[in-house]
């Protein structure tokens, strides 16, 4: 599912090595499962970074007119218009942007706000911490709901038992999972928050504060994810290996638990990969139903004023959340399952 | 072809989720065309003295600050909601294909490029491409529509690109192309048509997920600006005012989830109801005649009743398993009775289907839950294994059971060590610690002589050959000190020259330590190479109980006769064609009446076929089921040579 183009040569290399297990230590090492997995993963994410970091230096090239112009607005002096695009170092040749570009962001350097002149690296470090305190809390809860309601579900519904569960399972799961997360953001304000008011419905400032954002954010998830837990732990429960378990006469916890659940969790992860990185993305729509002091709200309101570089550095900070989330995935797929590590995808 | 997915589509209309949400669309999309015209003056009529109200008769969902009414509003803005999601499906749809196609229209290197590009585009969210997007486009009705468009472009080429491989495999595609056809004829006349069909369910779901995504980036003020809107901009706009008046956040809100859950739900039904077809094809349960379900149970004619006790390890009598059917249970084993001694080595040989497997499951209490297992007696060490669950059955089952099933590659957990699947019964039923468990488990694996078993422990089963996971097995049997060794076809999954090895230590290991062996096969050589005595199953009964050394000369059943002399032997005269069984097994849902074996017999009569024969002591001391039970007469005629299969 999450697949680089895998370099030709490594398939090859792949093949040789394979039988070589009583070689010498440094040879046994080197074409180890483990440590080709690692470089394989590393280059994969390598690349991603590099497509991340020219998507975010091209986006102020890319667009139209001036963006200077359309940030600071039709009245602004030409001379002031001229003062920040030569700050910005717009009337570079682009390659000597693009280079220095590199430079800052190695240096830690996200830039400076075209409004507010702050330096945009100080306005993420202030906004992050909230952005993510959400989307932890919210994947926590995401994984906490789904794990025990699909491996439930999955015993109760295994080899065609309870079909009028699996039947009610599976369409309330495909209807909470298709909500989308702004929508029922926008109903649990109203319910919880508008109508029982039992529930604050903006800022952070009190632990109750995250309850309703956290559970707008992990329902939709949660629900797909149950959902694929379910289809897995009832494929699993029929395999040879199970039977094999329940020869071994053990107790029901170890059995699904300590049998089922993890292989039924690698068949999930690959596509609970997407869910998650997507989860991420998701904050931005919660964020702005809850006026959450985080980048969601600030990434929309930069948009909308075109402060391009703080547009720039949230677009960078968003996308290496999901690419860490997306490798972190296929190091624990290759825990869990290490076959994982010889396959070529 | 056409006639085949309009009766698809049918299908999925008469599924309760389908006709909902087809008939959800289908309302949706009415509003859309027809829509506008009839509320249109009433939406943007502005009545300054009805500000922000409540829901009222006059103004069903109320009105906004400027006193429109809401609910002509929401009803209004859904040919703009409809027609921008549907544009940016368009969008997505097309530059999908084209990115899609792409590797097969550019060549390999090209091609590969696309295809990397693709993947890691896909990596990201479809929101935050589209928030990039919307940056790069601009902000305002176009600009969204290209973002939400552009954004959904690489799951859709992903998806084409899978198709596309799948049918570019196929002969007629090979055939076109040697045909000197051009790629972009082929693909047009040839792989797009063949891949269409899923890709339009795929674009339904888009567009459901364009008209969410739409209605979000409105809401969060990216997409439609006024004084034009759409869902998501009324959203925007009664979420300010949710204190005063919730119903103008709440109307939109319900507007754009019924429209994307009907899509998405139409494109989820159809991808089912699609889908599904290959399970349409399931086996019709052959209905069980009335004779089979209400057949006389095996008459316990003989009981072994000369075995000491103390000297069985298993003690089986009138053992059934039967299943729940739709039209009354199936009874794959009618009444088994038999037992084992310490040390013995039994065979259970009969065709697939004759309930064999099935036995051995039974006899271990593994048959799944829907099946219904019913025993006179089931002793094992003589502990009742009929009812109950207790921890003590738990263990004694566990130690003194031993199990080897067929495939040795899908039995073994694949993402556990070795060494930790075969801890794991000592650590639950004897108690050990970690350690003590792991190093019984490297013990046992050196008992099954595999070499190097400490490094062996720490490794998966992926990394084991064939032979080597099944002797791991055994050993997995063996952490325990079993009394009797239950193996399934242990030897069928392996090539000869390790089915030998198994062999030999399944032999090794029941000399050794007195441990029974309950060995069940199809291969009648290997069972009278291993075993003591042979347990000969037809139809989920034994018809005939034999010590080995009888089983090619001293047979009284004949189909235990037509059974060895299908095996071919080193003295088989090579000009005459290997002689088989005629007929066909008997299907478990529909018995006969009287003997099962009498349709394919030589020797069957009338009685056979009115009156089922009991397994019974013969004067020349085995126990058989056959009414014309009698030592050897000639292969010639106990085998039909009429049947005949090439001997190669």
């Amino acid at each position: 599912m999450t697949a680089g183009p895998a370099p030709a040569p490594e398939i090859g290399a792949a093949v040789e090595q394979a039988p070589a297990t009583g070689a010498s230590p440094f040879r046994r090492l080197a074409g180890h499962p483990w440590s080709r997995f690692a470089l394989r993963r590393a280059g994969r994410l390598l690349v991603s970074l590099w497509v991340l970091v020219t998507a975010s230096f091209l986006m102020i090239h890319l667009v139209p007119g001036d963006p200077v112009r359309a940030a600071l607005g039709p009245t602004a002096p030409a001379a002031l218009v001229a003062e920040r695009r030569a700050a910005l170092g717009l009337d570079d040749p682009l390659y000597t942007q693009y280079l220095a570009y590199l430079k800052d962001l190695l240096g830690g350097d996200l830039g400076t706000s075209i409004l507010t002149r702050l330096p945009v690296s100080d306005v993420v470090g202030q906004r992050l911490p909230a952005t993510l305190a959400l989307a932890t809390l919210a994947f926590l809860a995401a994984v906490a709901i789904a794990v025990p309601v699909g491996v439930v579900i999955g015993v109760l519904t295994r080899r065609g038992h309870g079909r009028r569960t699996e039947a009610a399972f599976s369409s309330g799961s495909i209807v909470l999972g298709t909500i989308p997360d702004f929508l029922l953001g926008v109903g649990l304000v109203y319910l919880l928050g508008v109508t029982l008011q039992w529930l604050p419905v903006a800022g952070n400032a009190t632990p109750a504060g995250y309850v309703l954002p956290v559970l707008s954010l992990a329902v939709g998830p949660a629900a797909i994810l149950a959902r694929i837990l379910r289809v897995e732990m009832v494929a699993v429960l029929d395999a040879d290996y199970l039977r094999t378990a329940r020869a071994k006469r053990l107790p029901a916890r170890s059995l699904y638990l300590g049998h089922a659940l993890p292989n039924a969790a690698t068949a999930s992860l690959t596509l609970s990969g997407l869910i998650l990185g997507s989860m991420v993305a998701g904050t931005v729509l919660v964020e702005n139903v809850f006026a959450w002091p985080g980048l969601g709200t600030t990434i929309v309101r930069s948009i909308l004023s075109k402060d391009y570089p703080l547009v720039q550095a949230i677009v960078l900070v968003y996308g290496l959340g999901v690419l860490l989330i997306n490798t972190a995935v296929d190091v624990a797929l290759a825990l869990l399952d290490p076959r994982s590590t010889i396959r070529e995808d | 072809m056409n006639r085949r997915t309009a009766h698809r589509w049918l299908r999925v209309l008469r599924t309760p989720m389908g006709r909902t949400a087809a008939a959800l669309v289908l309302v949706v999309l009415v509003l859309a065309v027809v829509g506008p015209a009839p509320w249109n003056a009433r939406a943007d009529a502005v009545d300054t003295a009805n500000i922000l109200a409540g829901p009222s008769a006059q103004h069903w969902a109320g009105t906004d600050n400027l006193g429109r009414d809401i609910a002509f509003r929401v009803l209004e803005a859904t040919r703009l909601s409809v027609g921008l999601a549907l544009a940016a499906t368009a969008i997505g749809v097309v530059a999908g294909l084209l990115l899609g196609t792409a590797p097969w229209l550019l060549g390999r290197r090209l091609g590969r490029l696309v295809t990397g590009a693709v993947q890691i585009a896909i990596a990201f969210p479809g929101l935050l491409l589209a928030l990039f997007f919307a940056v790069v486009f601009g902000v305002g009705a176009t600009g969204a529509a290209l973002a939400i468009g552009l954004a959904g472009a690489p799951t859709f080429a992903r998806l084409v690109q899978t198709l596309l491989a799948g049918v570019a495999a196929r002969d007629f595609v090979a055939a076109a192309r040697i045909a000197g056809v051009g790629r972009l004829r082929i693909l047009v006349r040839h792989l797009l048509p063949n891949i269409a069909e899923p890709l339009v369910v795929n674009a339904t779901i888009g567009a459901g997920g364009a008209l969410l995504a739409f209605a979000g980036l409105s809401f969060l003020g990216l997409g439609v600006q006024a004084p034009s809107y759409d869902w998501g901009r009324l959203l925007y706009d009664g979420i300010g005012v949710l204190y005063v008046n919730p119903a103008a956040a709440i109307a939109p809100a319900l507007a754009v989830l019924v429209a994307g859950l009907a899509l998405n739900l139409l494109g989820e039904s159809v991808a089912k109801g699609f889908g599904m077809d290959a399970l349409v094809g399931l086996p019709a349960s052959a209905s069980p005649s009335p004779a089979a379900a209400a057949g006389p149970a095996q008459p316990a004619a003989e009981r072994p009743a000369d075995d000491a006790p103390d000297d069985v390890v298993l003690d089986v009598r009138d053992l059934t398993v039967s299943f729940p059917a739709a039209a009354g249970p199936i009874r794959p084993v009618r009444g088994v009775t038999f037992s084992i001694r310490r040390g013995e080595a039994v065979g259970v040989v009969g065709e697939s289907g004759s309930g064999k497997s099935l036995t051995a499951l039974a006899v271990s209490r593994l048959v799944d839950a829907a099946g219904r297992v019913d025993a006179d007696r089931l002793h094992l060490l003589g502990t009742d294994l009929r009812e109950g669950d207790s921890a003590a059955q738990r263990r004694l089952l566990g130690s003194s059971l031993a199990m080897v099933f067929q495939d040795p590659a899908s039995s073994f957990n694949p993402t556990q060590r070795i060494g930790r699947q075969l801890a794991e019964t000592s650590r639950h039923h004897h108690g050990l610690g970690r350690r003590a468990a792991f190093a019984r488990a490297v013990d046992r694996l050196r008992a099954v002589r595999i070499t190097d078993p400490d490094r062996r422990a720490r490794q998966y089963p992926h990394e084991f050959s064939g032979g080597m996971r099944q002797r791991a097995m055994i050993g997995m049997g063996l952490m325990g000190s079993p009394a009797l060794i239950v193996a399934d076809e242990p030897t069928t999954a392996l090539d000869v020259t390790v089915q030998r090895q198994v062999l030999d230590l399944l032999t090794a290991i029941r000399t050794s330590d007195a441990v029974a062996l309950l060995l069940i096969s199809h291969d009648v050589a290997v069972v009278s190479e291993v075993c003591d005595r042979v347990l000969v199953m037809y139809a989920g009964r034994i018809v005939e109980d034999l010590p080995t050394d009888r089983l090619t000369t001293g047979a009284l059943h004949p189909y235990t006769r037509a059974l060895t002399a299908a095996v071919p032997r080193m003295d088989s005269p090579l000009d005459r064609p290997l002689p088989v069984i005629p007929g066909r097994p008997v299907d478990p849902a529909d018995v006969p009446p009287g003997c099962a074996y009498a349709a394919r017999c030589p020797l069957a009569s009338q009685r056979c076929r009115d009156e089922d024969p009991p397994l019974a002591r013969h004067p020349s001391g085995h126990r058989v089921a056959c009414w014309h039970a009698r030592p050897e007469p000639a292969h010639a005629e106990a085998v039909r040579p009429a049947s005949v299969v090439e001997a190669s």
